[in-house]
């Protein structure tokens, strides 16, 4: 993955438009984060493969990281801290924020078909 | 009966970090090991630092990963195919009836996996009671002697000295070897124990945890 470009990743984004699409949305905080850190406690959720297609996606940010919004018929998906992208070899969008330490700490991902399962 | 020694965790790297020492003792006595992975660890958040890895690539890079540390450790692997985070949520019986066909077949003289409810990731104690309950299911003259593997910080107020340390300071060079396959997971830990010597310092046992393999005899009733 490299730091995203703003208009490359909005004109990957549009590619994925008004058509069915598969979504990988996640955002964790590691299963350990209570272990090393009494005072904390572990976040995460992650959905692979919902089946959804999009009207408008957009992406907005500045300097690092980004706020990605996929406008649906009767919702949103959105993700917040984004600031790596790849369109992988499937022509796969693969979205997603690093900690310092490189750790996952959000992703967004579009594909045309399921991502592996 | 003949020796023969059957690890069960779900993660690759839980091998290395848990009892790669021990698993090294082993072996070099000639026993046989063979460590039975219940995932990829596809879930995992650690990328490699800085990072290589994206939640698509992950899964084909800890395979390998795991290829590798069980080549330094020169043990068979099995990879059972479920998924990294859902262990939890799967039939415990059904993955129990899944290792009790390859304990079968086996004939394992001693099963080592995680010490339920006290293995920290939710996969560590839902494959740690899976792992238990297959045992259970076998005839009690069959059985392994089993050792449970507790990782809490609250481990030994809860359950009292382990009855089974062993030093691995003899083999401390594989084991960091074999820590040192999982680059993806391993790199990520090794710079936040470099950024913080006290953290090194406040909890020797963060250190020593990596001397010495602790584990309790699991007992049935
Ligand atoms: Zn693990």
């Amino acid at each position: 993955m490299k730091a995203i470009q703003m208009e490359e990743v909005q004109q990957a984004l549009d590619s994925f438009a008004n058509k069915e699409v598969y979504v990988h949305l996640e955002t964790t905080n590691g299963a350990y984060a209570k272990h090393f850190d009494k005072n904390a406690y572990n976040v995460g959720a992650f959905i692979r493969n919902a089946k959804v297609s999009f009207s408008r996606a957009k992406i907005v940010g500045a300097e690092s990281t980004y706020r990605i919004g996929l406008k649906m018929e009767m919702g949103w998906i959105y993700a917040e801290g984004v600031s790596d992208w790849e369109l992988n070899d499937e022509g796969q969008l693969l979205l997603a924020g690093h900690d310092a330490q490189g750790r996952l700490m959000v992703a967004l991902q579009i594909s045309d078909k399921p991502f592996r399962y | 009966m003949q020796k023969h020694v059957v690890v069960i965790y779900p993660h690759p790297d839980d091998e290395s970090f848990g009892c790669s020492g021990t698993i090294t003792q082993f072996r070099k006595e000639g026993i046989p090991v063979t460590y039975l992975c219940g995932t990829l660890g596809e879930m995992g958040r650690n990328m490699g630092s800085p990072f290589f890895a994206n939640r698509e690539t992950l899964p084909e890079i800890r395979k390998q990963e795991l290829l590798d540390a069980c080549s330094v450790l020169d043990v068979q692997v099995e990879m059972l195919g479920y998924r990294d985070k859902t262990i939890e949520f799967e039939s415990r019986d059904e993955i129990a009836e899944h290792i009790k066909t390859y304990l079968e077949q086996i004939k394992p003289s001693l099963v080592i996996t995680h010490y339920p409810g006290e293995a920290v990731h939710p996969d560590h104690d839902a494959m740690g009671a899976a792992a238990i309950e297959a045992v259970r299911k076998m005839n009690p003259e069959d059985r392994p002697v089993l050792w449970a593997q507790a990782i809490t910080n609250d481990r030994y107020e809860k359950l009292g000295n382990p009855d089974v340390v062993r030093d691995v300071q003899d083999v401390f060079d594989t084991k960091m070897k074999a820590i040192e396959s999982h680059r993806s997971q391993f790199e990520g830990m090794l710079n936040k124990f470099k950024q913080s010597p006290e953290f090194l310092g406040k909890n020797k046992d963060a250190l020593e945890r990596f001397y010495y393999e602790e584990f309790y005899t699991w007992k049935f009733e």
